[in-house]
């Protein structure tokens, strides 16, 4: 199965029967995917006149309580960021897909991470975390996408899905699930006030101490997020001295990295961030104090070694290797792996 | 004794924040009073716009939603797509709809989405402080056309009815205004049969308002409703400019 494919039955397994998108390379097989899937088991798929519409329509959907989503990539994310803080301040459960590709602008279809800061640091307006997750592999597009739903529903918060285009596009086998069977009680969905009182979904609050009490509600749920939802995986981190921190389909290519540099005797190991936001920091934290040295790998110019810094706080030196537009070999990484060892005078 | 005048049901009665004279309170009364006489208060959902009317959820005792500036017709169809038995509303100024929201509006329209807006034109952006709107009449000032709209600097006034008639998925379509009470009564006659409209399932219903914002016209009431009469019913005429009979 195709990445794009697999995100977009794992959303069907979760049962949601509603999608609401605008055509975007290279996501767009997730849309045409869910068009053709959704009427044969009742749903709905509707094209958009603008990722604008998406958005809004997902927060109409949400409203009602059912389980929606929709798809994007690059231009596309950076117009529904208005309707992404509206969800996430009215807390409403939703799943949103990233496809990502290169940017600044138009930039290019290419494989890119550069989204890392506007999926993680706001991206929108105002006080607010989506949850990110990053698969590595089809199989993961599948259940991250199942996931996905689960936690939107379980905190009532839009989710997003990071994947790198490629891994959209590749092919690999993939176990498929049974049909899961949602149940969250949503006594806030605008359904019609029949025999209750009505239910209003709004993010407008005029008066400052609402406001400001509003903002704590919100934070009080990051904080319980942090708590709770911190996930990453990690490969061969005992007694590393040098840890490389890397995630999405990039992550499979630093551990291939990994593994031969260890085999070779260099103490490296790979942290791989499952959850973008919020951030594992606390799997960097037990990797310390063997680490000595950590090092971020991306296809960006550096957008999430700055939350490696952050983790790491001054205890150890951060390294930094980058690229965009390509997904950088398994050799290219090693040098730039042994490179960092080497100036950290861990070679 | 019969009581010839209560507080509709689909009303909560607080009290509007609503300035003295302006048309907002009226409409909300009108939809109210024909969603009573419907009897759909409870299987309703209305959504509100950016605009005066973003407090209108603690007006109408119904679900309600506030939308982004121009969205609600994207969140109506959201909603209306997955709750296809409910009756679906938006109320939108000329800002929301006309300006910032006009893809939304547009293709809600054209797809037929069997949703009902109820439109506002006030002819200037009542919230934020006066500025222009779309539909601004020519000549007239505001504070962001202090010179008044000239048609070669600011364009000319969107007539909004006449626009989404020509568009297929429009089931029903029609300008009312509220500066009388004969009219009044035209306009709810009209806000009810797009209600109908949408129940019957024959596609998009919208009615256009011509409503008032005496605080920034800076007219009196009464004023302004001969404002209303003489200034913006010749060139926004009433009546119907779509009405697609139900198949
Ligand atoms: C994206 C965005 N842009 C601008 C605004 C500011 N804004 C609030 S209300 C409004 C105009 C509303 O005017 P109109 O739709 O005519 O409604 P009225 O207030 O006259 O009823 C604007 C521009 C906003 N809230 N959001
Ligand atoms: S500013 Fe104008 S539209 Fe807004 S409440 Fe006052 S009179 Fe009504």
């Amino acid at each position: 199965m195709k990445g794009n494919e697999a995100l977009a039955e794992g959303a069907v397994i979760a049962g949601c029967r509603y999608f609401f998108g605008y055509p975007i390379t290279p996501q767009s097989e997730v849309a045409e995917y869910l068009a053709r899937r959704l009427p044969q088991v009742g749903g709905v798929f509707l094209q958009a006149e603008s990722e604008l519409a998406a958005i809004n329509m997902v927060y109409g959907g949400a409203a009602t309580g059912a389980r929606v989503m929709t798809g994007s990539s690059g231009p596309g994310l950076s117009l529904k960021q208005e309707g992404i803080s509206f969800i996430a301040e009215a807390e409403l459960p939703c799943v949103i897909a990233n496809i990502s590709r290169g940017g600044p602008g138009l930039g290019g279809i290419q494989p890119a991470q550069s989204d890392y800061m506007q999926a993680c640091k706001g991206g929108g307006h105002g006080d607010y975390h989506l949850v990110v997750l990053a698969p590595s592999s089809v199989q993961e597009m599948m259940d991250f996408a199942i996931e996905a739903f689960d936690l939107a529903d379980r905190y009532r918060t839009p989710v997003l899905i990071m994947s790198e285009g490629m891994l959209g596009q590749m092919m690999e086998p993939v176990e498929v699930r049974d049909f899961v069977t949602p149940a969250y009680e949503k006594p806030w969905a605008v359904t019609g006030c029949a025999g209750r009182k009505p239910n209003i979904v709004n993010t407008l609050h005029l008066p400052p101490d609402e406001l400001e009490a509003r903002n704590h509600v919100l934070a009080a749920k990051y904080a319980r997020l942090q708590a709770e939802q911190k996930r990453a995986e990690l490969f061969m981190t005992e007694e590393a001295e040098l840890i490389v921190v890397a995630y999405g389909l990039l992550s499979r290519v630093a551990k291939k990295a990994v593994a031969d540099l260890r085999a070779q005797g260099l103490r490296v190991g790979l942290v791989r961030p499952i959850t973008l936001w919020p951030f594992p920091d606390t799997f960097l934290e037990a990797c310390m104090p063997a680490a000595r040295a950590f090092m971020s790998i991306e296809i960006s110019m550096g957008q999430m070694v700055e939350d490696v810094r952050l983790a790491v706080n001054g205890r150890a030196p951060v390294d930094f290797f980058g690229r965009i537009g390509v997904v950088p070999s398994p050799r290219e990484v090693r040098d730039a792996i042994e490179d960092v060892a080497k100036r950290r005078g861990l070679a | 004794m019969k009581k010839v005048l209560a507080m509709p049901q689909s009303l909560t009665g607080a009290r509007w924040h609503y300035c003295p004279g302006c048309g907002h309170g009226i409409i909300h009364r009108l939809v109210a009073e024909s969603m009573d006489e419907l009897g759909i208060r409870e299987r309703t959902i209305g959504i509100c716009p950016v605009g005066c009317a973003v407090l209108a959820y603690d007006y109408f005792n119904c679900d309600m939603l506030e939308a982004a500036h121009g969205r609600a017709p994207a969140v109506a169809t959201g909603i209306k797509r997955i709750l296809g038995d409910r009756v679906v509303f938006t109320y939108q100024g000329d800002g929301d709809l006309a300006s910032i929201g006009m893809g939304e509006i547009v293709h809600a329209a054209s797809r037929g989405e069997k949703i009902t807006v109820f439109f506002v034109n006030n002819t200037v952006y009542g919230m934020t402080g006066g500025q222009m709107a779309p539909t601004t009449l020519l000549g007239q000032v505001t504070t962001t056309s202090p010179f008044g709209r000239d048609k070669d600097r600011e364009g000319y006034p969107m007539k909004v009815a006449e626009l989404l008639s020509t568009l297929e998925g429009a089931a029903y379509v029609t300008r009312v205004a509220i500066n009388t009470p004969a009219n009044a009564a035209r306009a709810k006659k009209a806000i009810k049969r797009a209600f109908e409209v949408q129940m019957a399932g024959t596609g998009f219903s919208l009615v256009e308002i011509l409503s008032t914002c005496p605080t920034n016209w800076g007219l009196g009431p009464v004023e302004a409703m001969k404002w209303l009469e003489e200034k913006m019913i010749p060139y926004y005429p009433l009546g119907d400019y779509k009405v697609k009979e139900a198949q």
